[in-house]
């Protein structure tokens, strides 16, 4: 590659100017153990793994039992208090650099690593060799080798079993040339092609179960302008061509290039995928990787990382801490590329419970979370953007009002600020950075972000009065629902479940509402519903369906606190329950914007409890329970799911699935197919999104669905 | 990863002896005997062939039906490449004095000239050691040229067509290849001739057949090379290609064509590359500063590809036992030419060799995965690329049997590139 004659001359003059302060790259270096490194050709890839201490917020209950009976007072008492802790965590981190850097980068690791317990560095890549003495000498660890397939292997089984987005097809001539692919459930078995100087070709079976079963000596040479391109069609045709014979003679249809020669550059891409669509007529997708040029370094380090089983785990991709997928074309974002200079970053957070799919997913394989793909469609693409660009001083403002007393909140705040801002500037350029933007990858970047800034929760001191102010309400609310007939009931039991849904710090219309009254009430929120007929509205079949046998358990999987969670969704769940349907009320594991958690709905539930013995009897017999969804965002990504919430659901026979709110049950979930019931329902909060489903502002979306037999079409 | 190319070494100029192999066939015309034999005796023949037209009336008015169908002189195919068109001239030795009397000057000149000839104007060139004598067509007693010339010289071929007022005799001319489709308008404007365009690849197929059939009673037109991956005792062997189906027919001309045939009417193209011939000489003249194909050759036999390419020792030090790859397999075609130090030291030599054991070992791999998909373990290799081009011969000879562990079978023919020429021949019968 062209790339070659100049890093070669590079490396003898080694240039020592980095353009980003180095502490921004290599982070945390003084909690970083266990170091990895894969020397290519031109790249340096360095993985390490550290620990991260960062807040999280706490709700702990006071002890009230002394006041049962008290609760309605108002004597300025919270029901529960809460704190920030401060917790560890564990991250890897995955930094890629030119070679040019690496002595340089060394020196600076060397200066700030403390943890004195390492001693070995895993290194794989050709360069490894090369650079052997050097990496000993300043960093006074011992490089041990490792297999350079077999780490390339590894580490792409660990991107696509912990990245969602991380596989896309290459469409050169569509309004966004990267096409997202969702992850299959098992992503074996499968074909890499890599592509280096020469060509290898590996069947992969089984995590430890891989052959390499050809390739060519025909890769990524040559330079001369004019010949260069048609050398790159040749060989990159000729790579296709391979690929499919070896792809049809073992039977697979799953085949991922990578290796330097790709490495994002969009004409390869083109020509390979050209060729295998070709060459199969369109019976093989060709499959590129986001995060290729560190399967080598992610699998060196898992390698040497076997003692804390990082293969046991879930992982995330750190949106705040990672620098996506670099536009194939450097001229079209200059600002990214002054800022980071020539280095990208991966960081991967290890999550604390392993996720699975929901069972209930009619076609878990080809379930996707989101409704609309941003990459896709210009113009939600800037709406949104924009939408989150406008919301961000009120964030800024709510992050350091939850903090007021804490040293230094405002600066952390600003920083946030600076961080969200150009994220979502990079996005602006490079929609595909983090693979498919949706809302909700928007909405979790920014989630990302605050947590980066130590600010965990700023919405816990509003979803504290609002659960507070809600229960005072909560008994009159039942009592009010006595008096009506069952129809007139379970009208109102929908049209409160929708009221508490207005309740939305994460929407703006609701918000600016919310901060300019905050006496809103229950009451106003029911006025503003629409009438119905609804946007969508199939309430008649549920109501027929009601008449029938009670469902055997439902699914609940909940949005906000306050209102919207104790007099809207509390009420209804009551009703199911005295129908004889056990219910799972799942909530997120931690916070998003004002959605409860699953720490605050325990404390609520116990609450509520002591109000309503109908609640308590049922957490008594185990007919109600809480678990947690595995999530911290506002949407709700189904293949992505606690492990215990899956087992719950199995154990219980689940029949019905109620998802609520704007989050998870439109922007993602909308078209999600289930092989039970399953109930949608939300309140269009924003008049943008209200005006493209073709209605207004708190237009009501109520979707009942029931799974046909030949189900499967949206 | 491929074999290197250093497994043809040790043999000093391939070429040359491969030369001298087909020449001597030339020396030996009398083994060429033609098939049609028994079918009946050209009309007005020899003699002593009277005595085999007694036997039946039946036959008599075949061959009567045979003389009012045949097509009138001169009997040419064309296969007009992308580099190369291939003439295929049968010249009938039977003329009676009568015949020869009637026979106008036109067409006693086209004889002439490409038959007392070897090479036409400074590029075309009569593959005399491909004469085929002695044969039957359509009743006539003949010998079969082979001829080659440039195809950017087809204006040149034209020119001469109607100097000799070729279609005063025929205005129809069979031709296949690309160059039918490309040129048609030209041929008729320049030439006042008609094209029978005919499909590439079934005048292939035909032709592979005919000339195989043909002579069945001589040496061998089929080939392979014993003991490939020993190169003490690689030799060339004679193969009986009686019952050839299913094959692989490999056409390695400017590009390459891969087909499956499983009978005589029924095979399929499997896959081709556009790394061929073309590309071959291509690149050789762009590293190397060469211009023919013959120098491109030369030069490849004399140099060192491994010097180019990066083998699989020059990054494990040895074998990469892992996956069983042995140190001498190339890991990178050209993959030492990142490096100055090394794109200095190199030849023009060694380069244009780099450049032919890259594209022959290509082909090599693709043939192979396309055999084990298509379940056929005969390969027959034609196409003008192998034309003096032993050391990609066998290099395919090799690289099939070492990576299917011999199962594969490599095997060549002798006319390699004339055979789409033949195939629209034999189209002729049809043409009128």
């Amino acid at each position: 590659m062209a790339t070659y004659g100049e890093t070669d001359r590079g490396s003898h003059s080694m240039d020592k100017s980095i353009v980003l302060p180095p502490d921004e790259i290599f982070r945390n270096l003084e909690n970083a153990k266990r170091f990895a490194i894969d020397i290519g050709g031109s790249l340096t890839k360095l993985a390490y793994y550290s620990t991260v201490q960062h807040k999280v917020a706490k709700v702990r209950s006071f002890d009230h039992a002394a006041k049962v009976g008290f609760q309605h007072e108002s004597d300025g008492d919270p029901l529960y208090e809460i704190s920030e802790q401060e917790e560890i965590t564990a991250r890897l981190h995955f930094i890629k650099f030119e070679n040019t850097y690496i002595e340089t980068c060394l020196d600076f690791i060397k200066d700030h690593l403390v943890n004195t317990e390492t001693k070995v560095i895993k290194a794989t890549g050709g360069g490894a060799y090369k650079f052997k003495d050097l990496i000993e000498k300043k960093l006074k660890l011992k490089v041990d080798k490792e297999d350079e397939m077999s780490c390339l292997i590894k580490g792409c089984n660990f991107v696509l079993k912990n990245i969602p987005h991380e596989v896309f097809v290459y469409a050169k001539h569509a309004d966004s040339e990267f096409r997202f692919q969702n992850t299959h459930p098992d992503i074996f078995p499968y074909l890499l092609v890599n592509i280096g100087s020469g060509v290898s070709i590996v069947k992969v079976e089984a995590e430890d179960k891989f052959e390499r079963i050809g390739g060519s000596s025909i890769g990524g040479e040559f330079s001369k302008e004019d010949m260069a391109k048609s050398l790159l069609h040749m060989i990159s045709n000729d790579i296709g061509q391979l690929a499919c014979l070896y792809a049809r003679l073992h039977n697979l249809n799953r085949v991922y290039f990578g290796g330097f020669f790709i490495r994002g550059h969009p004409v390869t891409m083109h020509t390979i995928t050209y060729s295998i669509n070709y060459f199969t007529k369109g019976e093989v997708q060709a499959l590129f990787l986001r995060h290729e040029g560190y399967l080598g370094a992610i699998g060196a380090f898992l390698k040497g990382a076997e003692e804390d089983n990082p293969n046991q785990y879930c992982w995330g991709e750190n949106y705040a801490g990672s620098s996506g997928l670099m536009s194939v074309s450097p001229e079209l974002n200059p600002m990214q590329r002054t800022r980071s200079g020539t280095f990208d970053m991966l960081e991967m957070d290890r999550l604390e419970r392993q996720l699975v799919n929901l069972p209930l997913l009619f076609d878990p394989s080809s379930y996707i979370p989101d409704t609309v793909d941003l990459t896709e469609d210009t113009l939600a693409r800037e709406y949104w953007l924009c939408c989150f660009e406008e919301a961000l001083d009120g964030v800024v403002k709510r992050a350091v009002a939850s903090q007021k007393d804490q040293p230094g909140a405002a600066e952390r705040a600003e920083k946030f600020r600076q961080k969200y801002r150009d994220k979502l500037q990079t996005l602006r350029h490079q929609p595909f950075a983090y693979g498919s933007l949706t809302v909700r990858s928007l909405l979790d970047t920014r989630e990302h972000c605050l947590n980066e800034f130590n600010f965990p929760d700023p919405y816990s001191k509003i979803k504290q009065k609002e659960n507070d102010m809600a229960l005072k309400y909560y008994q009159k609310v039942l009592s009010s629902l006595e008096e009506l007939s069952w129809e007139e009931k379970q009208l109102a039991l929908v049209r409160g479940l929708l009221a508490g849904n207005v309740f939305d710090w994460g929407a703006k219309a609701v918000s600016d509402v919310l901060e300019s009254d905050p006496e809103f009430g229950f009451e106003k929120a029911k006025q503003q519903l629409q009438e119905r007929p609804w946007l969508v509205d199939s309430y008649n079949q549920w109501i027929e369906r009601l008449k029938g046998p009670p469902h055997k358990c439902a699914l609940f999987f909940v949005d906000n606190s306050g209102m919207d969670i104790i007099l809207g969704v509390f009420p209804f769940v009551r009703e199911l329950l005295s129908r004889g349907t056990e219910v799972v009320l799942a909530s997120n594991s931690g916070p998003a914007l004002n959605d409860v958690t699953n720490g605050e709905l325990q404390i609520l539930t116990e609450r509520i409890a002591a109000m309503d013995p109908a609640i308590q009897d049922s957490l008594n017999e185990d007919r109600l329970t809480l678990v947690q969804s595995g999530s911290s965002s506002p949407c709700l990504d189904l293949s992505r799911l606690d492990k215990v919430l899956a087992t719950v659901v199995r154990e219980r026979g689940t029949d019905l699935v109620i998802i609520e709110g704007m989050g998870r049950a439109i922007h993602t979930n909308y078209y999600a197919a289930f092989s039970c019931e399953s109930l949608k329902l939300a309140v269009i909060k924003n008049s943008w999104l209200a005006d493209r489903l073709g209605g207004k502002i708190f237009s009501v979306v109520f979707k009942y669905e029931v799974p046909s037999i030949a189900h499967g079409q949206h | 990863m491929e074999p290197n190319g250093c497994l043809c070494d040790g043999e000093g100029c391939p070429e040359t002896e491969d030369e001298d192999a087909t020449a001597s066939r030339v020396d030996a015309p009398c083994s060429m005997v033609a098939t049609a034999d028994s079918e009946d005796a050209p009309p007005g023949g020899a003699g002593h062939r009277e005595r085999r037209g007694s036997n039946s009336t039946s036959a008599r008015r075949r061959l009567d039906s045979l003389k009012r169908s045949r097509p009138p002189f001169p009997w040419f195919g064309m296969d007009i490449g992308g580099t190369l068109v291939k003439l295929v001239y049968f010249e009938p030795k039977d003329i009676t004095a009568e015949e020869e009397q009637e026979e106008v000057e036109s067409l006693k000149s086209i004889r002439r000239y490409l038959t007392s000839h070897t090479a036409y104007g400074k590029t075309g060139i009569r593959d005399v050691h491909l004469e085929l004598p002695g044969l039957t067509l359509w009743g006539r007693r003949g010998s079969m040229h082979f001829i080659r010339f440039p195809t950017q010289e087809l204006p040149v071929f034209l020119q001469m067509g109607r100097d000799k007022r070729f279609s005063s005799l025929h205005n129809t001319l069979c031709a296949t290849g690309g160059g039918a489709y490309k040129f048609e308008a030209d041929f008729r404007t320049m030439a006042d001739l008609q094209l029978l365009k005919l499909d590439e690849l079934d005048c292939l197929i035909k032709g592979v057949l005919y000339i195989d059939s043909v002579v069945s009673s001589g040496p061998s037109e089929c080939y392979y090379y014993e003991n490939p991956t020993d190169t003490e005792h690689c030799q060339q062997k004679d193969f009986n290609l009686e019952n050839p189906y299913p094959l692989l027919l490999v056409n390695i001309g400017s590009g390459v064509s891969i087909l499956a045939v499983y009978s005589k009417d029924d095979y399929k193209r499997v896959t081709g590359t556009s790394l061929g011939g073309g590309t071959f000489l291509g690149l050789c003249c762009l590293l190397t500063g060469c211009a023919t194909f013959e120098e491109a050759l030369e030069m490849a036999a004399r140099g060192e590809s491994t010097r180019v390419d990066k083998l699989v020792r020059d990054i494990y030090g040895g074998d990469y036992e892992r996956f069983g790859l042995p140190g001498w397999a190339v890991a990178s075609s050209f993959g030492n030419m990142m490096c100055k130090e090394k794109r200095d030291s190199v030849s023009k030599e060694d380069l244009a060799r780099a450049t032919l054991i890259t594209i022959t070992n290509n082909i090599g791999s693709i043939t192979r995965m396309c055999a084990l998909n298509e379940n056929i373990e005969r390969v027959v290799f034609v196409g003008n690329f192998l034309r003096i081009n032993t050391l990609s011969m066998k290099l395919l000879a090799y690289a099939l049997d070492y990576w299917s562990k011999g199962q594969l079978k490599a095997l060549f023919l002798r006319h390699e590139g004339y055979f789409g020429a033949v195939g629209a021949l034999l189209e002729l019968m049809n043409s009128s």
